[in-house]
């Protein structure tokens, strides 16, 4: 599978002087390593076990474990090409950690570059930093900026589910912080398996405590996100975060390494043998074949020590003491490192010896490979030290200065004395190996294409219809998910405007002017198993139109790309249509995709996981006073629908949970539609005609309609022939249809006219298909069903407490 | 009455931000001769039956299995208590 390897990205240029290395910097520089030695340490061994560059050179032949640190023959090769030399063990595990997919993106970035072609200028107005740095940076105006981004945690999240899960938020919280922002608010993105397994249950209690744990001790409010339970994420779930922090435009940092004499600073948590090759070994390969001892030891996270972190780094970037920053996650030291390097002036000087250590018995390939967590990589200007360490001892951070930014174009690492490691930082970071992996249209698809649920039965009879109704509402994918939300604090820091169950979380990012922020998101794994490039522009859609919903203007996209395994040809093909999917969505939205995290390898044995390209659209609102809140809270409102009903039943929660179908082809998104739509719903904020709106996505009418009762606990008289004449569909489909472009909003009497008029100006297809009714305590569709909302409430809410305990709160 | 004691430590590499804490607070109050805390679990089973080696064999695997968490602790003992004659514990 890896002779398709894209030898020409081995380019002249990185090609380094094999001769240079070995002269720079001796072996007998050992001035430094007083400082550090720490002479008391137990487990010290003597310099001669160190694999030092001159060590590699004189021992070409000595046999190297590179397979089982995840890299296949040809890349062990090429990096003995690009060194001129076999690599030294430090520079092994530098190269393998970095080379993983998890962190070179090899098989993923020929087709990723399309998030930077696909561009129009408007798509950039508002962007001020987009893909290739921590996270993406958006103007939202009044000389603020948003930044934010979705990362998964998916491996460890099975391994470990509270740890993993933990770790994953306190992982994305610390990219953003590396941006020069305050981190805001968090999101989760779940996919668990089937709720009946007896597995999932272990899974989900770890992971949403987890979550809990990490993100409420850091004080930072949970949006709540999405959860979706599904067999084929039984030895697989997902567990993507997504973070957002606020930033001054002036407070903005980039994490690169310029000014030659800089000082290279390491703060936060102590370097420990945590998840060591975490990064490499979890992410190139499947952990069951390789048992246990391949299975690293996950990281344990401190949120207390991150709160302080946040602190103490916005302290950092007020009196203007760095000039980089980055944090550090996958591959540690060894990330770290080369990508500053790699961006800013090219060579860097490291005492390894200076790394203050959890555990002194570490050897230099695990303090480089360490993915301990809470720490963040600073270059600081020489005459600022000082004063920088003066914050970090405020914060009680420990500190310790490793090295120096220099010029040579090599990063140099030293470790008792010896030069351990010798390489251009940008073979390291930058110009990994890039795959052009045999991509196969699956054999499978034809026929699942064929199956359509527009075929199975469709109810009429009005008990049958309600029967429905009512599994969908119990279904574990539409159920109530407070069991999950409750675990969350979503209104710390006092600037939630909208939390879940809302479509989207809305902060306020302004105290005085109300200016704020909307983000939501979404996949569909289902569609996306139908056809993934339709699948992907889906949940862009939904998304989208989440953000809309809440009043606001989306602006920007971030996504998290979850997939099987890249060698399987029919999974590369998935991924292919899925950001071809985005990307062409995108650019007819004109928001442009700002960064984001692509997780490969999520099977269970040889089975992958349903495509799951997680999209996450950020928008901004002018004053969050002005949302648009999701369910109805007044008795006599008209509700209207807006946008068309097709039959579209492919793919649905209606085909699925009550027939167990999954074939056929999804929905169709009209991403201009989505557009006009839009802009519908900001101009209807603007001028407060809304009492609240509702997307329609999976469970389609019937479900909007149960959760925006449910909401407040307030019901409504709903009529259907409308819709049924106009659209030429039956009830069921009305009710269950999954068409894009639909929302239903409530508008008091009084707005009624110039609502109207608003959606003919805009030429946005509205009919008004029922009216709130504080006093019947049901939903009535009439000429079919009654429900009472105890009846709705009793079945959307016991589902989840049915397998995992009481819902608190 | 015996009594089964499984003592469970997080494992050595594996960051334990409990003794940390401890550590930085004795610090803190001056207590400066200790370089180190880690804190872990102490399970007392308490069991009508004799102890004996099928039991105690029963609580080693318990004690792997579902007392602790092998993904990011050890077990370091399964031991009897000794039995104390009733009314001497407090």
């Amino acid at each position: 599978m890896s002779t398709e390897t894209s030898g020409q990205s081995v380019s002249a240029e990185t090609t380094p002087n094999p001769d240079a290395p070995v002269v720079q910097v001796g072996p007998d520089a050992g001035t430094e390593t007083g400082q550090a030695g720490d002479g008391a340490r137990p487990g010290s061994r003597p310099a001669a076990s160190v694999d030092s560059v001159a060590n590699a050179v004189a021992t070409p032949d000595k046999e190297q474990p590179y397979a089982a640190l995840g890299l296949k023959p040809d890349e062990y090769q090429r990096i003995r090409e690009i060194l001129g030399r076999r690599p030294t063990s430090g520079e092994l595990a530098m190269y393998s950690v970095m080379w993983s997919e998890h962190c070179s993106y090899k098989s993923s970035k020929i087709y990723l570059r399309q998030f930077g072609q696909k561009v129009s200028p408007a798509m950039k107005q508002r962007l001020m930093v987009g893909m290739g740095e921590n996270a993406g940076v958006v103007d939202v105006g009044e000389g603020w900026a948003v930044t934010f981004k979705i990362e998964s945690h998916n491996h460890p999240s099975y391994v470990e589910p509270f740890q993993g899960a933990a770790t994953g938020v306190g992982g994305i919280v610390r990219d953003i912080i590396s941006m020069g922002a305050r981190p805001v608010a968090v999101m989760d993105q779940l996919r668990f398996g089937a709720i009946d397994h007896p597995d999932t249950a272990r899974v989900v209690h770890g992971v949403v405590g987890g979550i809990s744990f990490y993100g409420n001790c850091l004080g930072l409010p949970n949006l709540g996100g999405e959860t979706y339970f599904d067999p084929v994420y039984q030895g697989n779930p997902l567990v993507n975060a997504l973070a957002v922090g606020v930033l001054r435009h002036e407070d903005l940092h980039l994490a690169n390494a310029r000014g030659v004499g800089n000082k290279v600073v390491l703060f936060g948590a102590r370097t420990g043998g945590d998840g060591i090759g975490g990064a490499s070994i979890l992410a190139s390969d499947t952990f069951e074949d390789g048992g246990p001892t391949k299975r690293p030891a996950v990281q344990v996270g401190d949120p207390f020590a991150e709160k302080v972190l946040i602190e103490c780094c916005l302290e950092l970037f007020k009196g203007e003491l760095v000039e980089g920053i980055q944090d550090l996650g996958a591959a540690g030291i060894s990330c770290a490192t080369s990508e500053l390097a790699s961006n800013g002036d090219g060579g860097m000087y490291i005492e390894l010896d200076n790394v203050l250590l959890r555990d002194p018995t570490l050897t230099a390939e695990e303090i480089l490979m360490s993915e301990s967590q809470e720490r963040m990589m600073a270059v600081v200007r020489p005459e600022k030290l000082d004063a920088f360490l003066a914050v970090t001892k405020k914060w009680d951070v420990e500190t310790s200065v490793l090295g120096e930014v220099t010029d040579t174009g090599r990063l140099v690492i030293n470790w008792h004395g010896e030069e351990i490691v010798n390489v251009d930082p940008r073979t390291v970071a930058v110009d990994s190996p890039v795959y052009e992996r045999p991509v196969e249209y699956p054999s499978w698809i034809d026929a699942l294409n064929e199956d359509t649920a527009a075929n199975l039965p469709r109810p009429t009879a009005g008990d049958d219809i309600k029967g429905d109704v009512l599994a969908l509402v119990a279904s574990a994918n539409l159920a109530d998910k407070s069991w999950i939300t409750n675990q969350y604090d979503k209104y710390v820091l006092g600037n939630t405007a909208l939390s879940f169950p809302d479509d989207g979380g809305m902060v306020r990012v302004d105290e005085e002017s109300g200016l704020g922020f909307a983000v939501a998101t979404d996949a569909n794994g289902r569609y996306c198993q139908l056809d993934p490039y339709e699948g992907a522009r889906l949940a862009l859609a939904e998304a989208y139109r989440n953000v809309a919903v809440t009043g606001a203007t989306p602006v920007a996209v971030s996504d998290c790309l979850n997939f099987g395994s890249p060698e399987n040809p029919e999974v590369m093909w998935q991924f292919k249509r899925a950001v071809e999917g985005i990307s062409d969505g995108c650019l007819e939205l004109e928001i442009p995709v700002t960064g984001g995290n692509v997780s490969f390898y999520n099977q269970t044995g040889d089975q992958p996981i349903h495509p799951t390209p997680v999209v996450g659209v950020l928008g901004i609102v002018d004053d969050v006073a002005r949302r648009i809140p999701s369910g109805w809270q007044d008795d006599g409102h008209n509700i209207y629908l807006l946008g068309t009903t097709d039959l579209e039943l492919d793919g649905s929660a209606w085909a699925g949970t009550v027939h167990g179908h999954l074939g056929g082809r999804p929905p169709k998104a009209d991403l201009q539609r989505e557009k006009d739509l839009a802009g519908l719903l900001h101009g209807a904020a603007q001028e407060s005609l809304i009492g609240s709106a509702h997307d329609l996505a999976d469970g389609g009418l019937a479900q909007a309609l149960v959760e925006s009762v449910l909401r407040f606990g307030i019901g409504a008289r709903v009529w259907l022939g409308d819709i049924l004449d106009r659209d030429g569909v039956d009830a069921a489909t009305a009710l269950f249809s999954e068409s894009t472009g639909r929302v239903i909003v409530s508008v008091p009497r009084e707005d009624d006219v110039r609502f109207l008029g608003l959606c003919e100006g805009r030429g946005y297809p509205v009919l008004r298909i029922g009216v709130t009714d504080a006093t019947s305590d049901t939903l009535e569709v009439q000429d079919l069903f009654t429900a009472s909302i105890d009846e709705l409430r009793e079945a959307s809410r016991g589902t989840l407490p049915q397998y995992f305990g009481a819902t608190i709160g | 009455m015996p009594t089964i004691v499984v003592e469970v430590m997080p494992k050595a590499e594996i960051l334990d931000p409990q003794g940390k804490a401890v550590a930085g607070a004795l610090e803190r109050l001056g207590k400066s001769a200790f370089t180190g805390v880690r804190i872990g679990k102490r399970f007392e089973l308490t069991t009508d039956g004799p102890a004996d080696e099928a039991l105690l064999t029963e609580v080693r695997e318990l004690a792997v299995e579902m007392l602790s968490n092998s993904v990011i602790e050890d077990v370091v003992s399964v031991s009897v208590l000794d039995e104390s004659p009733a009314g001497e514990t407090h």
